[in-house]
């Protein structure tokens, strides 16, 4: 009796054993996958910044006290001029001239790009049989001048110099030549504003002075993350494509220009 | 005086305005940005330890051959040939001379550094613009270093976000199916890998069918399908533990369980009485909630990522469509109307975009239209492909193709496919075996 109980309960129990090993979902082990590591990225951008070598490192700082001592030393006149309400006011003219001089020392790049445009119009007027004559006739200089602008100048710019814009034919050529520089940041979100508006102060051989993003404030606007990666991809289509393909004459139409890159239409495809 | 000012300020300003040349640039380059992924620095230390950890000479290499193949690989980078370097990395991860990248026409400039510290691997990389010449970002991170491979993936997708303004989608895996032996009896197990098709690992042991395993969008479940007894029944595997449980039996044929966007939920079809309708079941408390009440045949439900709607496909108006509704089964609305078949809807990650396969004149059709059912694109198409599962950015789609078998029933084989928006980048993903059933991961690290 007690026999066939324990060889009954072996058989149930070996019977429970094979069923449980059956049973997916009981018989299923844990998987063995590597853990996932969590990661915490950290800023090291102020780390970039490479010290300056021991000796240029002297150099800057013995500057910058020469900066701090000039600042002091001209800081004193300023309070002597506060001081001094009732002195007398330099005629006009005279405080005109002192704004030129002082403007002139501010910013020798600017008078010097001007001198040059004067030679270079020289240059080409020394040339001119007409302004030759005019020399000699001064009467005809007025004439002269005016004669050789129409000369060179063609419908297209004449219409524009009306209107201060650039020709269509120009426009598509600085157009075409930027299409080819600008790499558009595919994951922008085209339901968004995509417009950046960028200002450039041009030289005349087209090479970039100066470049301004017109809404900058809108970069560190939040959730405008997106405004950026834009911004640059344009900043860098610019200066990839320098200098612009700007027209040979009429400078003073176009050394300010604005370029406004819109990606929508390229996005939404 | 100050309205004399005012009125010539009011007279001058439009000359202003008029004198400023403004030209609209409204097109651009698609063609691949340029990049140059300089190899991480590593110094003779941390070399030594690393190859005696790690079984790899120059891991710093290693890492950046990581990077650059997931830049190639995502079709909007064209990282340039390392032989045409000037710089050593060493120095170039302090202060790259620009100009000498810019003559390699590179727009921008990966550099790093890897150190072995207390038995870790230290990271440090940092992207820069060429051609402003200025640091774009610079980040730093410590692991361990079994985890090198990962490594390069998150340089990857910090420096895709910081140049695409998107989220990358590197740091992550793709479950799948997969597949062996003649295609009367195929083995099919589950299986996880690396999205760049590395560490390939199986996580059944094929004795039973399993099918359409789908990811949760919030972390690192799994939601999937098998056959016990011939009984459809749906499990949840927790990748990081690896334990799986049983979520419950169904009847009927039972199809594609996914979860809702807050990973609290399971959406499912299955038929009752003979009728296929869409259900929730709340993964908390197992309660089945019917959404649907049709007499067609309304199956593969996917949520918007807001989880206010819910897109599945139907025969309600005679041939299978795609429609959508708000997650209480209100407001059913048709949103497919071109010709031949839709199935397996799925909402994009960013929401804006339905990806689908459609069956029209015998072959089948990847495509994507948006939510209102316009601006249907077709992506790729082929003799048999289905299945599209989004990558967590919602900018590539991963999919399977079957090949045709010949007239004795050979040449068989199923495949994993990428293929990102414009269409253009479709890639193979390169699998041990035979593949099917794509699922891909939301990022392992955000």
């Amino acid at each position: 009796m007690n026999r066939n109980i324990v060889i009954s309960f072996g058989l149930h129990t070996l019977l429970v054993i094979i069923t449980a090993m059956s049973l997916p979902f009981l018989s299923k082990k844990p998987i063995d996958l590597p853990p996932i590591v969590s990661v915490e990225l950290i800023q090291i951008t102020d780390k970039t910044n490479i010290p300056f070598a021991p000796k240029a490192k002297k150099i800057i700082e013995k500057v910058k006290e020469k900066e701090k001592k000039l600042v002091s030393e001209q800081a004193p006149p300023k309070k002597v001029k506060k001081e001094k309400p009732d002195a007398v006011p330099l005629p006009d003219k005279k405080i005109e001239k002192v704004k030129e001089m002082k403007d002139k020392k501010q910013n020798p790049e600017k008078i010097e790009t001007e001198v040059k445009q004067v030679s270079e119009f020289e240059k080409k007027e020394l040339f001119d049989t007409n302004s030759i004559a005019a020399l000699i006739d001064k009467s005809k200089v007025e004439s002269a001048e005016t004669s050789t602008k129409l000369d060179k100048i063609t419908q297209d710019q004449d219409k524009n110099i009306d209107f201060g814009g650039l020709s269509l034919s120009e426009e598509d050529a600085l157009k075409a030549q930027i299409f080819g520089c600008w790499s558009i940041p595919l994951g922008l979100p085209y339901n968004e504003n995509l417009l950046v508006r960028i200002k450039l102060q041009l030289k005349p051989d087209g090479s970039i002075i100066r470049s301004e993003i017109l809404d900058h404030a809108r970069m560190n606007k939040p959730g405008q993350g997106f405004y950026k990666v834009l911004a640059e991809s344009a900043l860098r289509a610019i200066k990839l494509c320098q200098p612009l393909r700007v027209p040979t004459k009429g400078y003073e139409r176009w050394k300010e220009l604005q370029l406004n890159f819109d990606a929508r239409e390229m996005l939404e495809g | 005086m100050l309205l004399r000012y005012l009125l010539l300020l009011f007279v001058l300003l439009p000359f202003k305005v008029f004198a400023l040349v403004e030209v609209d640039i409204t097109r651009g380059n698609l063609s691949p940005l340029p990049v140059a992924v300089s190899p991480l620095a590593i110094d003779e230390y941390s070399k030594k330890n690393f190859k005696e950890v790690l079984e790899k000479e120059d891991l710093g290499s290693e890492i950046s051959s990581i990077v650059e193949n997931n830049l190639r690989q995502s079709g909007l980078f064209n990282p340039l040939n390392k032989n045409a370097f000037l710089q050593k990395p060493e120095i170039a991860n302090l202060k790259p001379r620009f100009e000498d990248w810019n003559l390699i026409n590179a727009q921008a400039l990966i550099t790093g550094k890897v150190t072995f510290v207390d038995e870790k691997l230290r990271v440090e990389f940092r992207l820069w613009d060429v051609l402003g010449g200025k640091e774009m970002m610079a980040l730093a991170f410590t692991t361990v270093p079994s985890n090198w491979r990962r490594v390069g993936h998150i340089i990857t997708d910090k420096v895709y976000e910081r140049l695409t303004g998107e989220k990358g989608y590197f740091d992550t895996r793709i479950i799948y199916v997969s597949e062996k032996g003649p295609k009367t009896n195929r083995i099919k197990k589950l299986a996880i890998m690396d999205q760049d098709g590395f560490n390939n690992k199986y996580l059944t042991l094929g004795n039973e069918l399993v099918l359409t395993p789908r990811f949760s969008p919030t972390n690192q479940m799994v939601t999937y399908l098998s056959y016990f007894r011939n009984l459809p029944r749906v499990y949840l595997l927790d990748i990081e533990t690896g334990m799986q449980e049983v979520v419950g039996d169904f009847p009927g044929m039972t199809f594609a369980p996914r979860f809702s966007p807050d990973g609290k939920k399971i959406i499912m079809s299955f038929a009752e009485n003979g009728n296929s309708d869409i259900y929730t079941m709340d993964l908390e408390n197992r309660i089945v909630e019917r959404i649907t009440n049709h007499p067609s045949i309304d199956t593969s439900p996917s949520f918007s990522p807001d989880g206010k709607k819910i897109t599945f496909n139907s025969d309600r108006s005679k041939y299978q469509q795609i429609y959508i509704m708000d997650s209480n089964g209100k407001n059913v609305k048709r949103i497919s109307f071109g010709k031949g078949l839709y199935g397996t809807p799925v909402w994009s990650p960013r929401g804006d975009l339905i990806a689908f396969t459609k069956l029209h004149k015998g072959k089948f059709y990847i495509g994507v239209m948006r939510t209102d059912g316009t601006g249907e694109r077709l992506l790729t198409e082929n003799f048999y492909q289905e299945a599209p599962s989004w990558s967590p950015n919602g900018r590539v789609l991963i999919f399977y193709r079957e090949t045709k078998t010949n007239s004795k029933g050979e040449g068989f084989s199923a495949k994993l496919w990428s293929i990102d928006l414009t269409g253009y980048n479709e890639k193979m993903v390169d699998t041990e075996t035979d593949a099917s059933d794509p699922s891909w991961s939301s990022l392992l690290s955000n």
